[in-house]
């Protein structure tokens, strides 16, 4: 994935109502007219969104029938998924050596609890 | 939901808000776990990508107070800095956070310190940026920056707890 494509992921994400509509597609394939429902929009407004997410490669329309429902590329899903994980491992590898230094005060803070207690 | 066992990590991104949040539980104390967070000596044994490669230049952690720290990286330097808005012993940090490669990005960051009994701690920590594009940016910078460090650390400690 190009740094182009990635930057043209994070736009078409920016917007909540792009997000939702990508939430949506997860559960499985919808029309335009279904996708627009839920939203006090109108079908042009969610045709236009539906654009910025073809362009970013994260929805594709089939050819064949009148209905053209929306496909979502579970590939860029993945790669959300993936963005998280690897973020979440980050956090916890830095929470690790917190886990080590905070097994390393334990002496420290039974001496300061009881000065305190006798203070 | 909750499927991990122990203290793991967990991060949920808001589908709506530019936010991350992130929650851990520490075999320690409140006081000890604050301690961790706000004393520079031991910010610095743990928070950098590698420990001995953090430099801070200053940690004033209190209200008003401010910091900045360096860490190397394999073509030069990079520099965090922020300041403390609000300093509440064992219960609250509320900072901001800056990456000098990206001066007009501003994350605020609240870490919130609760004690769950027997000596453990839960923290739980929000991010708030700009927007969601920012958002995605910073979950998906972990695709680059520090990977790779992070995944020699992690190796390291699944080797010694195979």
């Amino acid at each position: 994935m190009t740094e182009e494509t990635l930057s043209r992921v994070f736009s078409a994400l920016a917007d909540p109502t792009r997000r939702d509509m990508v939430a949506r597609l997860a559960v499985g394939d919808a029309t335009v007219n279904e996708l627009a429902e839920p939203y006090d929009v109108t079908v042009q407004a969610v045709s236009k969104h539906l654009k910025v997410l073809e362009d970013a490669g994260l929805v594709s329309r089939t050819r064949e029938a009148q209905r053209r429902p929306c496909h979502l590329e579970a590939e860029v899903f993945d790669l959300m998924t993936k963005w998280i994980e690897r973020y979440r491992r980050e956090a916890e590898n830095r929470f690790r050596r917190l886990d080590a230094v905070l097994a390393a005060m334990t002496d420290d803070q039974q001496l300061h609890d009881q000065g305190e207690a006798a203070s | 939901m909750s499927t991990t066992t122990h203290n793991e990590t967990q991060i949920v991104a808001d589908p709506v808000m530019p936010t991350i949040t992130i929650t851990r539980e520490f075999d320690a104390p409140v006081a000890n776990v604050f301690r961790a967070y706000s004393e520079p000596d031991l910010v610095a044994q743990w928070l950098g990508p590698r420990s001995h490669k953090m430099r801070i230049d200053h940690y004033d952690c209190r209200t008003g107070g401010a910091w900045r720290y360096r860490t190397s990286v394999e073509d030069g330097e990079v520099c965090f800095y922020g300041s403390f808005h609000e300093v509440r012993p064992n219960e609250r940090i509320v900072q901001t956070f800056t990456f000098d490669g990206y001066p007009d990005g501003v994350s605020l960051e609240t870490m919130t310190f609760e004690e769950l009994g027997e000596g453990r701690t839960r923290i739980t920590g929000l991010s708030l940026v700009e927007s969601l594009e920012s958002r995605d940016m910073i979950l998906a910078s972990g695709m680059e920056v520090g990977v790779i460090e992070g995944y020699e650390q992690l190796d390291e400690l699944l080797a010694t707890q195979a």
